[in-house]
């Protein structure tokens, strides 16, 4: 049979190699918060505000860019959802609003939330949003139809090469996340 | 059982002190490192079967354009069953089988350092795969999202779906508990003068395989385990409308993913290295610079994750950074393929059936390296990704690679379990089969892909057809050959009776004990030098 010293050698080895498991296994936890500050610093897969900001910059009057809006409307969410325009020129450091208008499909009270994202990624942390119904949940009515503002301001750093910003929306039915 | 084909012998050993005890007992409370690896090569080859079965479904698909057998949620079934079945419980259990049966003997201990804990961790695998197959018949079907399990569209698995987290938890488990295993039975059970750098290199590749393992499992286990949570306990990691993020699924996936296709090939590269040496009749060129290329290719393996999502939208840096760190791997592989080379240079080589396939793994896995520096070239990415043409590097990878050195390793190893060389015509004729049809089945589909061929769809358009039929045809081959090797195993006891030595050129402390291995070995610590000037 191992002797003593063997066998106290490898309970410790096996300890600490359990210590490294535990560890892989909070990290892979760790990596949810890392990935939520990389994609806040870097604009990483689109990222942008979703609280409103103030901004004061002088508007840019000689640059004109296109911002485009694209709308999708989640499988399992029944509404109608759409841009009232496909896109607008804007010039840098000026304010716009646009108008989107969703619809409740269904007989009952549904609750939504639209989820934003812009391309390219290097657009994502200038295009600021200073009111947005993508803030907030949204509430419809039975059959209710509803025009929902946006706000926004495309920030004058916006790199050179940057001429089409495009900021899409997905909109779900929060009900069939939360029972899913 | 099949078990009984590859170890009745330690039954009939004149070893009645320490022998076996009868029945199934032996088997269901083996704490028996060459019991144990026995019924690891045994399950993993029966794994190897079922995978290859969906396999032959995938390819019968896909011979001639439109639907012919199977339904398009079937054939998605079928792709996530087979990688799973594939990647979980044919090669990995394959190397721990292999791992618990030459590692003890290899560094001269007695047997694995943790016993108890090897019966489970082999125990658990069976119910963790008769989980998954399980899910094959029940409503909603199996899992058919693919084996890297995106959300969203993992998670409108049917009823199947707690069933295949659960599945992928146990065998998470099964991999942690080997490979602690591994790793305490090569630091603590060395024979007395064997230091680190004078280990095999199929312990050293195994050593840094058991620290992949320990350091990534569990990630999986937690990436899973959000998929769990987003499904029924209203959390929302991964989903968009609850302030998650879908794209993150697949950092924390390729996290795991990256170094587990390492934990798949190094061992493998093992194998090789142990092989060549001995039919070339030379040592092991460059020992040393091998364990430093096995370690920087481990290290490598945890900073290039993001080259499987090029296509998600990423910063040019991150691009760049991935792109380059990805191309960095091809140095240390590149050394490992040149010592390989070496040790061949002016060697007095004999083609015996392990070497054929060694040698075939050096070619072919070179190829699929090759297309893996094509894909990891970011602008060319976005035209490969999803396509056939990354079905053809990583199967060039995983067959002709991690398969060719499995079946290497058998042929090699296998006289020493069974005490009686095997049938060496079959052994060729398996070999060269295997090698034709592996390379008529995968060959086309660089071509496919570079068309735009897209990976998982049951159905192509015409212009696809003639490489699809070669395809199908070099697979249906390649897995009728691979009933060569059971034919191998059922007749391996009729063969001449094996030396300890077995090879002329081999060296090690695995040959210095009676073919077939005794039930117990080196019960007192042998010289690790004896072994090594038994060969210089």
């Amino acid at each position: 049979m191992s002797s003593e010293p063997k066998n106290n050698a490898n309970r410790n080895l096996v300890l600490s190699l359990l210590v490294v498991v535990v560890g892989a296994f909070g990290f892979g936890y760790l990596l949810v918060p890392l990935y939520d500050v990389f994609c806040e610093i870097t604009g990483f897969g689109g990222r942008t505000n979703t609280e409103a900001v103030a901004v004061t910059e002088a508007p840019d009057l000689d640059r004109d860019i296109r911002v485009e809006f694209v709308t999708t409307v989640n499988s399992y969410a029944p509404f109608e959802f759409a841009a009232d325009a496909d896109s607008m020129i804007v010039h840098p450091g000026q304010m716009y609003f646009a108008t989107f208008t969703a619809k409740n499909m269904t007989g009952e009270d549904k609750v939504a939330m639209a989820v934003p994202s812009v391309a390219p990624v290097a657009a994502a942390e200038h295009f600021v949003k200073i009111e947005c119904f993508c803030f907030n949940s949204q509430s419809f009515a039975a059959s209710e139809e509803r025009a929902m503002p946006l706000q926004f301001i495309v920030d004058p750093d916006l790199p050179d090469y940057v001429d089409t910003i495009t900021l899409q929306y997905t909109f779900f039915d929060t009900a069939r996340v939360a029972s899913n | 059982m099949t078990a009984t084909t590859v170890d009745t012998h330690a039954a009939d050993h004149d070893d009645h002190d320490h022998g076996p005890t009868k029945g199934i007992g032996r088997w269901l409370f083996s704490t028996n490192h060459k019991d144990i690896g026995t019924m690891y090569l045994v399950f993993s080859l029966l794994m190897f079967f079922i995978g290859g079965s969906m396999a032959m479904v995938i390819r019968s698909e896909l011979a001639i354009p439109g639907l012919q057998f199977v339904h398009p949620e079937f054939f998605n079934s079928m792709t996530t069953m087979h990688a799973l079945i594939m990647v979980f419980g044919a090669v990995m259990p394959a190397f721990v089988g292999l791992a618990n049966w030459m590692i003890p003997l290899m560094i001269g201990a007695p047997d694995m350092a943790l016993p108890r804990m090897n019966n489970w961790s082999f125990w658990i695998l069976p119910i963790a795969f008769g989980i998954l197959l399980s899910t094959l018949f029940m409503p909603g079907g199996a899992p058919a999202g693919g084996w890297t399990m995106y959300p969203p569209l993992i998670l409108q698995t049917g009823d199947a779906f707690p069933f295949l987290i659960f599945s992928v938890h146990l065998m998470g488990l099964s991999s942690i508990m080997g490979a602690i295993n591994v790793i305490v039975t090569i630091i603590n059970m060395r024979a007395p003068d064997m230091t680190l750098l004078k280990m095999p290199m199929f312990v050293w590749t195994w050593l840094i395989t058991a620290y992949l393992l320990i350091a990534v499992m569990p990630v999986l286990a937690g990436a899973v385990t959000m998929l769990l949570t987003d499904q029924f306990f209203g959390t929302s990691f991964f989903l968009a409308a609850g302030g998650g993020d879908p794209v993150m699924f697949q950092h924390i996936f390729w996290f795991f993913g990256h170094p587990e296709v390492y934990i798949m090939i190094l061992p493998a590269f093992g194998v090789v290295s142990e092989i060549i040496p001995t039919f070339a009749r030379k040592k092991l060129f460059g020992h040393d610079s091998m364990v430093y290329a096995a370690s920087c290719i481990a290290f490598l393996s945890f900073i290039v994750w993001a080259h499987h999502m090029f296509t998600v939208g990423m910063p040019l840096t991150g691009q760049l950074f991935f792109m380059f760190a990805t191309m960095l791997i091809a140095v240390p592989t590149g050394v490992k393929i040149f010592n390989w080379v070496a040790t061949m240079w002016r060697g007095s080589m004999t083609f015996e059936t392990p070497m054929l396939f060694s040698l075939a793994f050096v070619f072919l896995f070179t190829i699929g390296g090759f297309s893996g520096l094509m894909l990891a070239i970011q602008p060319a990415d976005v035209q490969y990704h999803d396509t056939y043409f990354v079905v053809a590097h990583f199967h060039y990878v995983l067959v002709p690679g991690s398969v060719f050195a499995i079946m290497a390793g058998a042929y090699y190893w296998l006289p020493k379990w069974t005490g009686h060389m095997y049938n060496e015509t079959l052994g060729k004729l398996h070999f060269w089969m295997s090698t034709i049809f592996v390379n008529l089945t995968f060959f086309p589909q660089h071509f496919l892909g570079l068309a735009g061929m897209p990976r998982r769809i049951p159905d192509y358009s015409v212009q696809f057809a003639d490489f699809n039929l070669v395809s199908s045809v070099g697979a249906i081959g390649f897995g009728l050959s691979q009933l060569i090797f059971v034919a191998v195993l059922l007749t391996a006891k009729k063969g001449a009776k094996a030396t300890d030595r077995v090879w002329e050129g081999s060296h090690g402390l695995e040959w210095t004990v009676p073919s077939p291995a005794p039930w117990h070995t080196f019960t007192t610590p042998p010289k690790a030098r004896i072994a090594n000037e038994s060969f210089e």
